[in-house]
């Protein structure tokens, strides 16, 4: 805890009364061994979760007979199951398009929300912002009956169309909010040299700001593609027929069932559900990080 | 950059038609850009939020268009235990897990800011509870959960032998309480932690440095220098951590649908049973309505609590 705030700073050799705290052990005691507690429990569900995909029936039940922590006969019986004997890749196929449409539609509205608010300066563009950030505030647990109701009256209810509709309304504030701050950042004297120059302003938009703002672009729809692949209560609430379920929601209600869980198939499930946006995320992780620590530094 | 967009430019201004004359007319141009997202927005947001708080006083249920029956359905709230039985776990749990959340977060962080090999790798790594699906994590803290093949429980008995019998995680309402509460504390200390690890490269060096040569001692900087340099940032973080979990659905969903015995639903959980599951739209809206003054006062309580205390520190340094 100590020396986290001085070694960053200056050689910590520097001050003589930091000399001692700097001693190999010290370091393995204060950093590593914390930072290695820390990886251990972050990532134990996980390890978990995979592992229990694999097992066979036999071994997840007996723990006398064969270590919990390894796998003696690896089996690939719960994915088959998975794959072949229920609508797990329909499910899979129906999240994905959800993921896209509303990823797609929010990208589109805050963009060109954000232009309008950062760059085309108008009386009352601050508190339109501030009227879009709010909005992020408002949490979709107070809003899912009524929307219900909403979802009912435009004859979509069951649809997935209707996630595609209802996800923007948390997309849309936090890309917005995004890429405002990355509009910001592009100096605002190569639009102007476009206007002497005579380019209308949705040319400024399209040949000079977007393709300035191609991290930022990037940022906001890995974000929001893994925000609408998580959601859940929604999803829950909107879909009744067990084809068109999410993945998150499908697993919840349709494998789990009777009194005898079948654990292999849920974990399997849950692992398989979790790859798509693992894979996405790891292809991207910088701009994931500077998004998130950018949203909230901004 | 403008000579090399020139050409098309100049070409698209020769010939300049009705249309493009018509999206440079600057109050058109706002008007369709905004359109959008205001559209989506006021659709999808604030009329279900309206319709919501109308709904609240009315006696809709699905199939059947309510009256309004006034303040009927939250004075039914008030006496009943369930509703009561929700704000209780829902403020312990927020409590609990906040407070959990930002103290080991903010711990990660400071060892996150130190420099050691395959830092961006580790990195990486921590923020996997957050980016995975909050339901499908749950079914994994469900099964590590289980009351026969817990591997919780494996290790305290029959490897350490600290305990005879099998841990009863989500058998009876204290436990299971301290489980959900548990598993919502691993979801959320990678956002807190890269967020706060964020603010902490911010921090310019040279203030430890002259903190240093006038000799403060490791817990002075920290005290004096890291704790209110962080505290915007901590005001931010902390107000919509406590937002999204006072609103918490898919844990609690996910592990015990509010189980055992009703112990441990909270208000969105209740609001789903009544108005989804049970039908009675007017009910369950009222128990999403009955959070939203919990939630203005826990928004206004930890920015302005954070934020006035970052003022303060503010003046006296300046």
């Amino acid at each position: 805890m100590t020396d986290t705030v001085a070694q960053p700073t200056a050689d910590a050799k520097a001050a003589p009364d930091t000399m001692a705290w700097d001693s190999g052990l010290r370091r393995l005691m204060m950093i590593y061994l914390p930072l290695g507690c820390f990886v251990l429990i972050l990532l134990f569900p996980f390890y978990w979760m995979a592992i229990t995909s694999f097992k066979p029936n036999a071994e997840l039940m007996n723990y006398k007979a064969h270590n919990p922590f390894w796998i003696s006969s690896p089996t690939l019986a719960h994915i088959k199951h998975l794959l072949f004997d229920t609508a797990y890749p329909r499910w899979l196929w129906t999240t994905m398009l959800v993921a896209i449409g509303s990823t797609t539609l929010s990208l589109v509205a805050s963009t060109l929300a954000a232009y309008a608010i950062e760059r085309l300066r108008f009386r009352g563009s601050p508190y339109v912002g501030l009227g879009i950030y709010l909005a992020y505030l408002v949490p979709p647990s107070i809003l899912f009956i009524p929307l219900a109701t909403v979802v009912v009256q435009f004859g979509l209810f069951d649809s997935p169309i209707a996630l595609i509709l209802v996800y923007p309304t948390f997309l849309v504030p936090f890309c917005t909010w995004l890429l405002i701050g990355y509009f910001k950042s592009i100096p605002y004297e190569l639009e102007e040299c476009a206007l002497v120059d005579g380019a209308t302003r949705l040319q400024i938009l399209r040949r000079i700001t977007l393709p300035l703002a191609v991290p930022g672009l990037i940022s906001a729809g890995i974000f929001s593609f893994t925000l609408s692949w998580n959601e859940f209560i929604y999803a829950l609430a909107f879909i009744q027929s067990g084809a068109n379920k999410t993945v998150p929601v499908a697993i919840l209600t349709e494998l789990v069932t009777g009194d005898v869980y079948q654990w292999g198939a849920l974990m399997a499930g849950s692992l398989l559900g979790s790859l798509p946006v693992a894979v996405f995320y790891s292809l991207f992780v910088d701009y994931y990080v500077s998004s998130l620590t950018g949203a909230v530094k901004e | 950059m403008s000579v090399t967009t020139l050409p098309p430019l100049a070409l698209a201004h020769r010939q300049p038609s009705w249309l493009v004359r018509l999206f440079d007319y600057k109050p058109f141009l706002i008007a369709m850009c905004l359109a959008p997202a205001i559209g989506l927005l006021a659709v999808f947001l604030t009329y279900p939020l309206g319709l919501g708080i109308w709904l609240a006083f009315t006696d809709t249920t699905i199939g059947r268009k309510g009256v309004f029956v006034g303040l009927e359905n939250f004075q039914y709230l008030l006496t009943d235990p369930l509703w009561w039985n929700a704000v209780f776990y829902s403020v312990v749990y927020t409590g609990i897990a906040t407070f959990g959340k930002f103290a080991l977060g903010f711990w990660l962080a400071l060892l996150l800011n130190n420099h050691f090999p395959f830092k961006s790798l580790l990195r990486a790594i921590i923020l996997l509870p957050w980016i995975v699906p909050t339901v499908l994590s749950a079914l994994a803290f469900w099964w590590i959960y289980d009351p026969q093949f817990s591997i919780i429980s494996y290790l305290l008995v029959d490897v350490l032998h600290w305990r005879s019998s099998n841990v009863d995680f989500l058998g009876s309402p204290w436990p299971a309480r301290f489980s959900l509460i548990a598993a919502n504390i691993w979801r959320g200390i990678p956002f807190v932690a890269i967020s706060l690890l964020a603010g902490l490269q911010t921090i310019s060096p040279s203030l430890y440095e002259a903190a240093m040569l006038d000799g403060a001692s490791a817990w002075q900087r920290f005290r004096y220098i890291t704790f209110p340099m962080m505290m915007p940032i901590l005001a931010i973080v902390m107000t919509f951590s406590i937002i999204f979990t006072f609103t918490d659905f898919q844990l609690v969903y996910a592990i015990t649908r509010g189980g055992p015995g009703n112990s441990t639903h909270l208000l969105a959980t209740l609001a789903f049973q009544r108005g989804i599951a049970g039908g009675e739209l007017g009910e369950g809206a009222a128990i999403a309505v009955s959070m939203i003054p919990f939630l203005v006062f826990a928004t206004l309580f930890s920015y302005f609590g954070l934020a006035r205390r970052k003022w303060q520190q503010g003046e006296s340094n300046d």
